[in-house]
């Protein structure tokens, strides 16, 4: 670059502007990266975390959620609470551990009507609905029921009694003579409110509430139930048995009770 | 020039202390005001304000979000569905008449650590230290809105120390206390200003959601500035006042028209010529002999 020196200093101006500009950009890369790979290490909720009411999945509901608190003010339980800073729940997101304090299930869902965004699912206005969660029998060693006796307080306290859990009637081979009573969580109704987790007399739960998608399998796609199938039918969906014709002894015929000679 | 202790020191001679911090004082108390209406319902049951500064609800019926969160919620891919978008429009529409940056300047709990930590830096004379680009904050938000639209969350607010700081105080302040700290200790050490005045993509944010607002800062009697440069030591945007003061030779009107601006109002506290003064943006008349360098009779000049 020879000449004026108007030229050079055009040059220099735009080499410091270009230089300027990158070093923007670089910054802007650097930071954004950070909070992506933050955002994105604090996805995972530790199990025992549940959210509150009208949340089908985390990340729509962190795409949702603006941490303003409202859900946890008209709750009129000490459930709800916000995060702390550092901790693995994402910041100022509402949540609840069962075992401290399990969702009361209230009538009228306040939290839900509270939420100013929809990160809580304005759709869900029956209570019933909601799947927080849910419970699972986890421990078979230490449950009181599996060991025979009657403790039956997950059962009791359930908000849907008989529905969510049921109590499965079972021999009892120790004894021989008696039967256990086993707490058997139905996924179509449990709402994972966590009040048996709460109340399980177990110094450490036997039974708790997990998200859903940790607590449940499924059937592989192409798994077909045969009596399932056939009930939904109505009939046997391959032909019945052919009946052949028996080759007996000469003399001999087929009776019921076996053959007779 | 004599020798001066700090900046207003002159304002204060000549209007006295009060006078001097006046917007200083009326900064303060809304801040207090806006936090005590959050506290008043957990700590009294007396239910003012509910929720915290990114949604909330006043005497139940009064929907408020901060439509920079608003925004980051669309990017990560969430139709709202509530009255969210009814409040964010309303604080929208009320930061675009009276200045986006007010929301820094008056409500922002952010604000009191970092203009406390400028205050010191200002008194130990420490160094401005690393002064990031103007454009940075824009970078900055940018980044913010692109984020939310690939990972689909609000990644930034896993992070964003301003709410994270309203919601300790409202909430319960757990760990919250380093966040503060920790901006506290970059703006008294690594960069003056940096965090509000130069990195905040909230800041960024209101900053241009308030380009075109009618409440304006206004270097009105700018005739009468005697160069003592106690605005531009005070300003946490210092740069947006020199196009207004300094405008007369370049024919420029009085108004501060950045969107920069916090209409924080300090510069007329410690200006002891009562040089700026709020006005509109529809009030940016150019004076005729308006150099400040000119001594004219000021009252000829005051009918404007």
């Amino acid at each position: 670059m020879t000449g004026s020196p108007w030229a050079k200093s055009k040059t220099q101006t735009r080499r410091r502007f270009l230089g300027n500009a990158a070093r923007a950009a670089g910054g802007a890369c650097v930071f954004g990266m950070v909070i992506g790979l933050f955002a994105r290490q604090a996805q995972s909720l530790p199990a025992q975390v549940l959210r509150p009411p009208g949340v089908a999945n985390e990340n729509d509901f962190l795409a949702a959620c603006v941490r303003c608190g409202l859900c946890v003010r008209d709750c009129p339980y000490p459930t709800l609470s916000l995060a702390d800073v550092g901790g693995d729940i994402p910041v100022g997101t509402p949540y609840f551990i069962a075992r401290k304090y399990p969702c009361e299930m209230c009538d009228d869902v306040p939290c839900v009507k509270a939420c100013p965004t929809g990160a809580l699912d304005p759709k869900l206005t029956n209570i019933d609905d909601a799947r927080m969660g849910l419970a699972v029998l986890i421990d078979n060693e230490t449950c009181l029921n599996m060991q025979g006796l009657r403790c039956d307080v997950c059962h009791r306290v359930c908000p849907l009694l008989n529905e969510a859990i049921t109590l499965e009637r079972q021999h009892n081979p120790r004894t021989g003579a008696h039967a256990i009573f086993i707490p058997t969580v139905h996924s179509d109704k449990c709402t994972g409110c966590g009040k048996c987790e709460r109340s399980c007399v177990l110094e450490k739960a036997a039974i708790r509430v997990l998200p859903r998608n940790l607590a449940k399998g499924r059937i592989g796609e192409h798994y077909r139930l045969g009596w399932v199938e056939k009930a939904n039918k109505g009939e046997s969906l391959v032909p019945p048995l052919v009946d052949m014709p028996d080759r007996l002894p000469e003399g001999v015929t087929i009776s019921p009770r076996g053959p007779k000679p | 020039m004599s020798e001066k202790m700090y900046p207003g020191q002159d304002a204060v001679v000549a209007k006295g202390w009060l006078g001097a911090h006046r917007w200083l004082l009326l900064r303060r108390l809304s801040q207090l005001v806006i936090l005590f209406f959050f506290l008043a319902g957990p700590f009294w049951d007396v239910w003012i304000v509910k929720g915290s500064l990114t949604s909330s609800l006043t005497l139940g019926v009064l929907p408020l979000s901060d439509p920079f969160v608003v925004l980051q919620s669309f990017f990560a891919g969430h139709v709202i569905a509530g009255t969210a978008l009814i409040g964010a429009a309303i604080v929208f529409a009320f930061y675009a008449l009276i200045g986006g940056r007010v929301y820094c300047s008056f409500v922002c709990p952010m604000n009191v650590v970092t203009d406390t930590s400028s205050w010191l830096a200002r008194k130990f004379d420490l160094p401005k230290g690393w002064q990031p680009s103007k454009d940075a904050r824009l970078w900055a938000l940018g980044s913010v809105m692109i984020m939310a639209l690939i990972t689909g969350v609000m990644a930034w607010e896993m992070l964003n120390p301003v709410t994270m700081l309203h919601r300790g105080l409202v909430y319960g302040m757990g760990y919250v206390w380093t966040i503060a700290l920790a901006i506290f200790i970059f703006d008294i050490v690594v960069s003056r200003r940096g965090w509000c005045g130069h990195l905040c993509p909230m800041g960024a944010f209101y900053g241009l959601l308030g380009k075109a607002s009618v409440l304006r800062v206004s270097a009105a009697k700018r005739h009468d500035c005697n160069d003592c440069m106690d605005c531009f030591d005070v300003c946490p945007e210092p740069h947006v006042i020199t196009p207004a003061l300094r405008g007369a030779q370049t024919n420029t009107g009085p108004l501060i028209l950045s969107g920069d601006c916090t209409n924080c109002g300090r510069c007329m506290d410690v200006c002891a010529k009562d040089v700026f003064s709020f006005s509109t943006r529809f009030n940016n008349v150019i004076l005729k002999n308006d150099d400040h360098n000119n001594t004219i009779d000021s009252s000829t000049q005051h009918a404007a």
